[in-house]
This record gives C-alpha cells, sequence and structure tokens, in this order.
C-alpha cells in the first residue's frame, strides 16, 4: 500500500544546482564557523581562545585564497557592458566581478579585524570582552570570572557568521537571500556590540539600542521586499527588473516598495536621517568590533544597496535618484558638522562614517556604467575603490584608539590626546595619516577614492552635486585637521594617557593599514584596474 | 484581496507605531514582532494573488527570523534588566553626545 503510494505519479523533485567551486569562499567560511561553535562545546577552555584565534585566521585566509582563484575564473559576459561573472545558486545569487572583489575586501578587513580580536596584552593577558556576559557589571561574580581567567572565545564564530552575512548580502541576487543575510550579518553583531569588558553598561546600551532600531529597520526592508513581490510576482533581481521596465504594476506600490526598501538599506549603510545608531554603537560597542562593523557592514551594505538599485530599480532611477541626491547631501553635511562638536574620539569617528556614507551616495547617484572605448571609472568601481580606502584607514584609526589608554581602559575623550603626537610619535603620525585620508588629502587613499566618486557623478551628469560634495569635504577636513594639530601642536595634559605596549597582533593591523592607506594613495593603479575590471553586476 | 494587503498595512502600522511610543523594551520588541507578522500575511496575500509559491516560503524565512530575532533580543534586553532592574527604553541614556 505504502509503496504503491510512493510509486505513484508523484512529480519529480529535481535537485537543485549548486556551484560548489563558484561558492566555495562562502562555504569555507560558513565551515569555520561552524567548526568554531564545535570547538566551543568541545575543546578545553585552557587552550580554546588560541585554537579559535588559529581557526578563524587560517579559514579567513583559506577563503581569501580561493577568492582570488574564483575571481580569475569569472568567465566573460557579451553584453553592452563589461561585466564577467554568472548567477549561481539556482538564481540566488549572483557571482560577479563587484561581487567577487567585495568578498575579497570583506575578508580582508575580517582578517584585520580578527587581529584586533585577538589582541591580548592590552588587558593583562585577557581579551578586549567580557569574561561571562551573564553576569551583571560590577557583581561579584564578574569579579570572580576576571580572576578565574574566564574570557568569551565564540566571539570568534559569532564574527565568522557575520562575515558570511556580509558576503552573502554583497552578491545577492533575490530579495529574499538578501534579507536573510542581512539579518545573518546583523543578529551576530548585536550581541558582538554588548560583550565589551569595560565600560558594560554602555556597551550592553549600545547592544540594545543597535537591536532594536536594527530590526525596526530591518522590517521595513522586509515590507519594502513584500511590495516589490507584489509589484512583480518575484523576488529575483532580474524579474523585478523586467517588470519594472514594462511598467506591469501599480505605480504607488513600486514607489513604496523603492523608498521601504531604501530604508533598510540606508540605515545600515549609516545615511542620514536613518544615522541616530551609529554614534551610540560605535562607541558603546567594544573597540574591535566597531572596526569590523564600520569596514564590513559599510562595505557590504553599499553595495547591496548599489546592486538593488542598479539592477532590480535601474528602470525607474528617475524616481529615486532626486531622494538620494538629498539623502547624500543631507548626510554629507550633517556628518561633518556634527562631527566638529564631537570630543569622544570613537564618536567622532562614527561621524566621520556618516559623512563618507554621503560620499558614497554621491558616486552612486551618478549611476554612470561606462561606454564603450572610454576608460573613465564607472560608479560600481570607483564605490569599491571608496570601500577599500576608507575600510582600511577606519579599522586602523580603531586600532589605534584601542592603544590609548589609562587605568580605566581606554581613553578616548579627545582633551586626553592632546601631545600624544610628542609622547608617542608613531602611533600619532599613523593616526594622522589615517585622518588625512579620511579627509581626502593627496597621497592617501581617501584623496583618489573622493576623486573616484565624484569623478562617477560628473560622468552621471551632476556637476552641481560635485560642487557640494567638494565643498562638504573642506568642511569635514576641518575637523580631521583639527586632531591632527591636538596630537602634534599641543601641550600634553598632565595626567595624560599611556600608550600601551600592543602584541604583534595589533602592530601587524596599524602596519597594515598605514601602508594600504598611502599604497592606495601613491599607486592606485593596481586597485583601481581591479575595481575597473571588475566591471558591471551580473543579473 | 485589497482587504487582506490592507489588513497587513494596519497590522503594520500599529507595530510601527507601538515601537514609536511604547518605552518597555519588551513591549518595543513584540510590536516589532507584529510588525513581521503583518509582512508575513503580506507575503502569503500577494503569493495567492500571483499564484505562485514564492511568497508562502518567503513567510517561512520569515519566522525562522523571527524566532532567531527573538534569541539574542530577549538575550540582550534580559543583560541589561540584570544590570539596572528595568527594561525601559528611556533610561538607556548614558550613551550621549
Amino acid at each position: 500500500m505504502l509503496t504503491s503510494f510512493l510509486e505513484a505519479d508523484l512529480p519529480m523533485i529535481e535537485a537543485p544546482e549548486i556551484e560548489y567551486a563558484l561558492l566555495a569562499p562562502l562555504f569555507i567560511v560558513t565551515g569555520v564557523a561552524v567548526l568554531g561553535v564545535l570547538v566551543e562545546a568541545f575543546w578545553p577552555r585552557s587552550s580554546r581562545f588560541l585554537v579559535q584565534t588559529v581557526l578563524a585566521v587560517l579559514g579567513i585566509v583559506a577563503a581569501l585564497v580561493d577568492t582570488v582563484v574564483v575571481y580569475t575564473d569569472l568567465d566573460r559576459v557579451d553584453s553592452a557592458l563589461k561585466a564577467r561573472g554568472q548567477v549561481a545558486g539556482e538564481g540566488a545569487l549572483s557571482v560577479d566581478g563587484p561581487g567577487v572583489v567585495t568578498w575579497g575586501l570583506l575578508l580582508v578587513f575580517g582578517l584585520l579585524s580578527m587581529l584586533l580580536f585577538a589582541e591580548r596584552r592590552l588587558e593583562g593577558g585577557l581579551s578586549a570582552f567580557t569574561g561571562r556576559a551573564a553576569d551583571a557589571p560590577g557583581s561579584a561574580s564578574e569579579a570572580e570570572a576576571v580572576k578565574m581567567r574566564i574570557e568569551h572565545s565564540e566571539i570568534f564564530p559569532l564574527a565568522m557568521f557575520a562575515l558570511v552575512g556580509m558576503m552573502l548580502f554583497a552578491t545577492a541576487n533575490d530579495l529574499l537571500t538578501m534579507f536573510v543575510a542581512l539579518e545573518v550579518l546583523s543578529l551576530p553583531l548585536y550581541l558582538l556590540c554588548g560583550l565589551a569588558r569595560r565600560r558594560r553598561l554602555l556597551s550592553q546600551e549600545a547592544a540594545l539600542k543597535y537591536f532594536l532600531l536594527g530590526a525596526f529597520s530591518s522590517v521595513f526592508f522586509l515590507y519594502g521586499i513584500a511590495l516589490a513581490y507584489g509589484y512583480a510576482g518575484s523576488f529575483e533581481l532580474s524579474a523585478i527588473d523586467t517588470a519594472v521596465t514594462n511598467r506591469t504594476g501599480s505605480e504607488n506600490m513600486l514607489l513604496a516598495a523603492i523608498a521601504l526598501i531604501a530604508v533598510g538599506l540606508l540605515f545600515k549603510i549609516g545615511a542620514a536621517p536613518f544615522h541616530a545608531w551609529t554614534p551610540d554603537v560605535y562607541q558603546g560597542a567594544p573597540t574591535p568590533v566597531t572596526a569590523f562593523m564600520a569596514a564590513g557592514t559599510k562595505t557590504a551594505a553599499f553595495i547591496a544597496l548599489t546592486r538593488v538599485f542598479y539592477v532590480a530599480f535601474g528602470g525607474s532611477q528617475w524616481d529615486w535618484r532626486p531622494t538620494i541626491v538629498a539623502i547624500a547631501i543631507i548626510t554629507m553635511f550633517l556628518g561633518s558638522v556634527v562631527a566638529v562638536s564631537q570630543t569622544d574620539v570613537k564618536r567622532m569617528l562614527a561621524y566621520s562614517s556618516i559623512a563618507h556614507a554621503g560620499f558614497l551616495l554621491v558616486g552612486f547617484v551618478g549611476v554612470y556604467a561606462g561606454v564603450a572605448g572610454s576608460d573613465r571609472v564607472t560608479s560600481v568601481s570607483s564605490i569599491l575603490f571608496y570601500l577599500a580606502a576608507y575600510g582600511l584607514a577606519s579599522i586602523g584609526a580603531f586600532a589605534v584608539v584601542t592603544l590609548v589608554r589609562d587605568s580605566g581602559g581606554e581613553t578616548t575623550h579627545l582633551s586626553k590626546w592632546a601631545g600624544l603626537g610628542k609622547t608617542s610619535p608613531m602611533l600619532a603620525g599613523s593616526f594622522a595619516i589615517f585622518m588625512l585620508s579620511f579627509a581626502g588629502i593627496p597621497l592617501t587613499g581617501g584623496f583618489i577614492g573622493k576623486w573616484g566618486v565624484f569623478s562617477a557623478a560628473y560622468s552621471g551628469g551632476f556637476w552641481w552635486l560635485v560642487i557640494v560634495g567638494v565643498l562638504m569635504s573642506a568642511l569635514a577636513a576641518y575637523f580631521y585637521v583639527r586632531v591632527i594639530v591636538l596630537m602634534f601642536f599641543t601641550e600634553p595634559v598632565g595626567d595624560g594617557p599611556t600608550v600601551a605596549v600592543p602584541s604583534l597582533l595589533t602592530t601587524v593591523v596599524i602596519v597594515v593599514a598605514v601602508v594600504g592607506t598611502l599604497g592606495l594613495g601613491i599607486l592606485p593603479g593596481p586597485v583601481l584596474d581591479l575595481a575597473q575590471h571588475a566591471g558591471a553586476f551580473v543579473r | 484581496m485589497n482587504e487582506y494587503i490592507s489588513l497587513s498595512l494596519i497590522l503594520f502600522t500599529i507595530g510601527a507605531v507601538g515601537v514609536l511610543v511604547r518605552r518597555n523594551a519588551i513591549i518595543v520588541f513584540m510590536c516589532i514582532e507584529l510588525m513581521l507578522n503583518a509582512t508575513n500575511l503580506a507575503f502569503v496575500s500577494f503569493s495567492r494573488q500571483h499564484g505562485n509559491l514564492d511568497g508562502q516560503v518567503a513567510a517561512f524565512f520569515v519566522m525562522v527570523v523571527a524566532a532567531a530575532e527573538v534569541v539574542v533580543g530577549l538575550s540582550i534586553i534580559v543583560s541589561i534588566y540584570r544590570a539596572r532592574r528595568t527594561t525601559s527604553v528611556d533610561d538607556a541614556n548614558l550613551l550621549k553626545s
């Protein structure tokens, strides 16, 4: 009876075709994250932190090597625009030039952040994360955990899951995959934000704010997806593009879908008016996590934003471009102006990251895809280069922040940084280089990045927006230079901070960030070529 | 069909207003869950309208994500409650410029 039922005329379910070779970097990072959870369960506590660190670093390096292999194997696509890559995983992912370059960027940022996570010399042999998050701050059991030298080594698997989410987010080719990726990247970050060893009340508060606002914004994103599905009848970006180009459904529904999806993505990149969480979360989170978030989340979310708006909603770009222009101007202005009045280094860097989101939006709104035979920088490649320069400089800057300390942990109040250039010129010098790169001074990566996004906006016909952008970067340069003046041309205060001597890990991060920032400024050719070579999105 | 979409919009709005006006982190969180469920209703309604199953599959994904979000969210709220003996979002005001 049962067998006859099974043999009856049931429709065949075909196994999905997965391009394992193409998606291997994703599988490696996921595998390492899952392995990390197993290590957490079975490995003895005494050596667990070390094992997790080695596992995470080796996993990222392997994924990075494989990303290079995948990139060199990408097929050219025959189309009017230069493009390479293909749609993979039954249409769920688009492994294309910009996507794979973003994987590379994210893995580099992830690797540098893991080194910061693993730094244990600054807290006397313990990591920058709380020993037992379940203990109330200041309680007896917390002191006991410190005495027993208990540490959370779960931070590594959590960060690896966040990294997978970021990589998925940047290559998602349908909106449902994009939503799942958004949550996979966000949920571990909410937890990591609340795990600081010092100033735990602030850290927990940052986690709460990030969580509530993040969940709120992702619901808007999700409702936008529902409306886009209602409009087009499919989640795939290319199918939505077809529906948008043919104007098949209700115009109002399309506009609502675009607006709601934009809210969710602009929140993640920290653009005004959805930026309110950024300063609080950047300040409260443990500094290595802030570095990871600042570089990684912004990179992944910006590429996802670009992909959705260029591929799915490219047909209605005249509907959304004016609004994005307004948001870009507000974001640049707000980030630059409010940063001036900040007294906390981490908050200042947070407002600086808001301003950078604005500059990136300038390149984004140009929607310049290039023409055959011209070498002018396209919007996508200018954004990729900008993200590379910005990400390196921010990880470096936050790494410097972890080193300037007093008895209570990191000294983030700017007044305490006065005269740092006299007591430790090397550290202050590298911080100055990051500031100059943020300000967009020539011979740093930030300059080439700004030149790229402005050039793309100009090619896209927004010459007046370029003028506004240049004025805004002059405004923003003020507060970066102010920090440099404070460090080098102000007398040190009496009870100034001490600069902790880090282990090799943090030193490597700062050196790589300095070399990268200067390298991108002096010899931008290779990376710029790579970004141009990546071509357009594959749909 | 329009009735279901309207209901989903109404539920979504109730949730959004709740997030903005309520002060207890748990209730804010419940309002976010309400918004997620309103979205699910929209997904299945559109799925029925278009005659394909994509929307219903999406609803399953959303449920899983919502469950994961509960785990993370409640753990954060509970840890804050242990430290401060309150879950009011107005009291979470140590981080200010």
